[in-house]
């Protein structure tokens, strides 16, 4: 009997027993449809993460305060406060073939207020490299100058979310608003640029010269800042950054041999790699939860092939006496269970498909579908229907004509 | 000779007690010859045709056909000898559930190995089915059939691979008089066109189409009559 001809009395044999077919193969279908449903939506939040990463800044190093002994006391990480602006704009200027761009951060919280509205947002006190070293461009109005910077001029530019709440409806530019009680001048708005890959809103930031938050808001006698951000030409140069970088910090800190350094340089491979492994964890956890569920799967089809057999005794009489050898009757019911399994498969994957786009959907997540999550699933399934579907098929195969006729 | 038997025994043990069913038969059946096997319920007839028709093993002795050792071959060489040599009518007709009587038909043809077009079996089936009188029933399935024409869909069924030989266990146990005729003539008929038919019954008037009867009793064959005609 050739195969195709045995695949059509599979499938007559499974659509003649549709309603028990159909919930057998549901363990499958469960099974699938959830690889392939945690899957897409896994892969879709890693690359989200990735992307959002990748905006978060290009070519991104990033330069802490480290931690700080001070007579065998150790203080904790950004404890020192060593790091100065003036050291990202060292290093710009005896690099320039390895820096694009760089700027100096300083953060604090404040209360804004314009008119009836008021706010709490982050402030970020940079330099004018900022949006070079963002990738983040100007919206409308104007970016400040070197010159604002040295002067500590009282200006602002806001993210979207700040005019959002503060401005309905109004243009932001040339007004004055309040922050900390100080009156700013708003001369800029940067670009929308939505959430970054912890779930935080990006646009929900105001954005001045670093002078003059050390000056209105913090009142701060040290010039010291938290971070400071370069931006690399490629990133390529990432080790001989670091290498350069760490040698002319510490020269510039005079620190001396066997002194450990007061500040940490990171980069968003670390970052990345990690959301990466993050997220491949979650994936392989939840694909093992699905997988016990295709194996419970395969354990129904075993069983309902086991009554399918006992139920067709007499019919596997029939086909042995008019010449049907044991490997003709085990290709009988491997396919049929392979068809069932595989029928399951397909149905999964269409529900699978469908319900990670629904949940997509509804919770605002992106879905990534990718072929090979589909064709491993097919397969998966075509595997399991023969894999449990070959103990039931031998034990037909093995039968005795006789034995099979006289069943009752 | 067709069919040689020789000191052939089948015994079943059932815990301690041990029955003979076959107790030393001996027998031999030429090409062309038409036997029926009677004796009494438990005679052990069944058990004879089941080997006959390489269904069962015998315990022990040899049973040749067309010279060949049957009791030495392997599964699939039964299964190939089942195919292609033997023709099996039933009495309980055997047919497939809820499957056309031209599918039924063409069943035995796809075992084998036998390479035949679709057509040509179809073809093969439609003739068959209309010379046991089914010409206008080839789509019926069993539940739609009386039970003398399931057995004529066997009998199709049976010459589907053109088999030298046609063994029918009590095949017109399950029918009225009138069927039982038909069948009966029938398979008559195809003895008169050189199949060999062997056929198991305890009914007199059904052996009397036989040109010879084998009478078996306990096991062993009892007494062998030479019908006159
Ligand atoms: N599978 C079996 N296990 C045990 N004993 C069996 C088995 N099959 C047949 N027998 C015994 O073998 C003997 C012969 O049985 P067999 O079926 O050949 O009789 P029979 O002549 O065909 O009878 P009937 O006319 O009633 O069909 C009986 O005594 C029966 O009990
Ligand atoms: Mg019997």
């Amino acid at each position: 009997m050739n195969i195709l001809m045995i695949f059509r009395v599979a499938l007559r044999a499974i659509w003649r027993n549709k309603v028990r077919s159909l919930l057998t193969a549901l363990g499958i279908i469960v099974g699938i449809a959830a690889v392939i449903a945690v899957i897409a939506i896994g892969n879709g939040a890693s690359e989200q993460m990735k992307s959002s990463i990748n905006s978060m800044g290009n070519n991104l190093v990033m330069i802490f305060p480290g931690s700080m002994r001070s007579g065998g006391m150790h203080m904790g990480a950004g404890a020192s406060n060593t790091l100065t602006a003036e050291d990202g704009e060292q290093l710009a200027q005896d690099y320039p073939e390895l820096v694009a761009a760089q700027t100096p951060m300083i953060r604090a919280n404040a209360q804004v207020i314009y008119g009836e509205n008021n706010w709490s947002t982050q402030v970020s006190g940079v330099g004018t490299g900022f949006p070079a070293v963002r990738g983040w461009n100007i919206g409308n109005g104007t970016f400040f100058t070197e010159e604002d910077v040295h002067a500590g001029k009282r200006v602002v530019i806001l993210g979207q979310t700040v005019v959002d709440n503060l401005f309905p409806g109004i243009d932001p530019i040339g007004k004055t608003m309040r922050v900390k009680n100080m009156s700013f001048k708003v001369i800029g708005v940067m670009e929308k640029k939505g959430s970054n890959s912890m779930g935080q809103d990006q646009d929900d930031i105001l954005i001045m010269p670093y002078t003059t938050v050390r000056r209105t808001l913090q009142n701060s006698v040290f010039n010291n800042v938290n971070q400071i951000l370069v931006s690399l030409h490629d990133m390529g140069d990432l080790e001989e950054a670091k290498t350069e970088f760490t040698a002319m910090l510490r020269q510039r800190h005079r620190l001396k041999d066997g002194k450990e350094d007061d500040f940490n340089i990171r980069d968003m491979t670390e970052i990345t790699e990690m959301v990466t492994s993050i997220s491949s964890t979650i994936t392989v956890l939840l694909g093992a939860v699905a997988s016990i569920s295709l194996i419970v799967g395969g354990i129904g089809i075993m069983n309902i092939m086991l009554v399918s057999v006992t139920e067709r005794t007499k019919e596997i009489g029939l086909r042995m006496a008019i010449g049907a050898r044991p490997i003709d009757i085990l290709m009988q019911f491997l396919l049929e269970a392979m068809t069932l399994a595989c029928v399951g498969g397909l149905l999964g994957t269409i529900l699978g498909v469908v319900g990670a786009k629904m949940v997509g959907n509804i919770q605002n997540w992106p879905i990534l579908i990718t072929e090979s999550s589909i064709a491993v699933s097919f397969a998966f399934s075509a595997f399991v229907g023969i894999f449990f579907g070959f103990y039931p098929a031998y034990r037909a195969s093995n039968l005795n004509p006789i034995d099979c006729l006289r069943y009752e | 000779m067709l069919i040689e038997i020789k000191d052939m025994y089948k015994t079943y043990s059932m815990g301690d007690t041990k029955v003979n069913a076959l107790d030393g038969v001996s027998l031999s059946i030429d090409y062309g010859e038409f036997v029926a096997i009677m004796g009494h319920s438990g005679s052990g007839k069944s058990t004879m045709l089941n080997i006959l028709g390489a269904l069962d093993q015998p315990t022990s002795g040899s049973y040749k056909l067309d010279g060949r050792e049957v009791s030495t071959m392997s599964k699939n060489e039964l299964a190939r000898f089942r195919n292609r040599k033997l023709g099996f009518v039933f009495q309980n007709f055997n047919l497939l559930p809820r499957t056309t009587a031209i599918e039924n038909v063409e069943l035995p043809s796809f075992y084998g190995g036998v390479k035949i077009s679709s057509e040509a079996r179809r073809k093969r089936a439609i003739e068959l089915l209309e010379m046991v009188g089914l010409g206008k029933r080839l789509y019926h399935t069993p539940a739609q059939l009386s039970g003398g024409q399931q057995q004529r869909v066997a009998i199709a069924r049976a010459l589907m691979n053109d088999p030298p030989v046609i063994l029918a266990d009590e095949p017109t146990g399950n029918l009225d008089s009138k069927a039982t005729v038909e069948i009966v003539t029938f398979l008559q008929e195809l003895n008169a066109k050189g199949i060999t038919i062997i056929m198991v019954t305890h009914e007199p008037d059904v052996a009397a189409y036989a040109k010879r009867q084998i009478v078996m009793k306990d096991g062993k064959v009892d007494q062998i009559i030479v019908n006159s005609k």
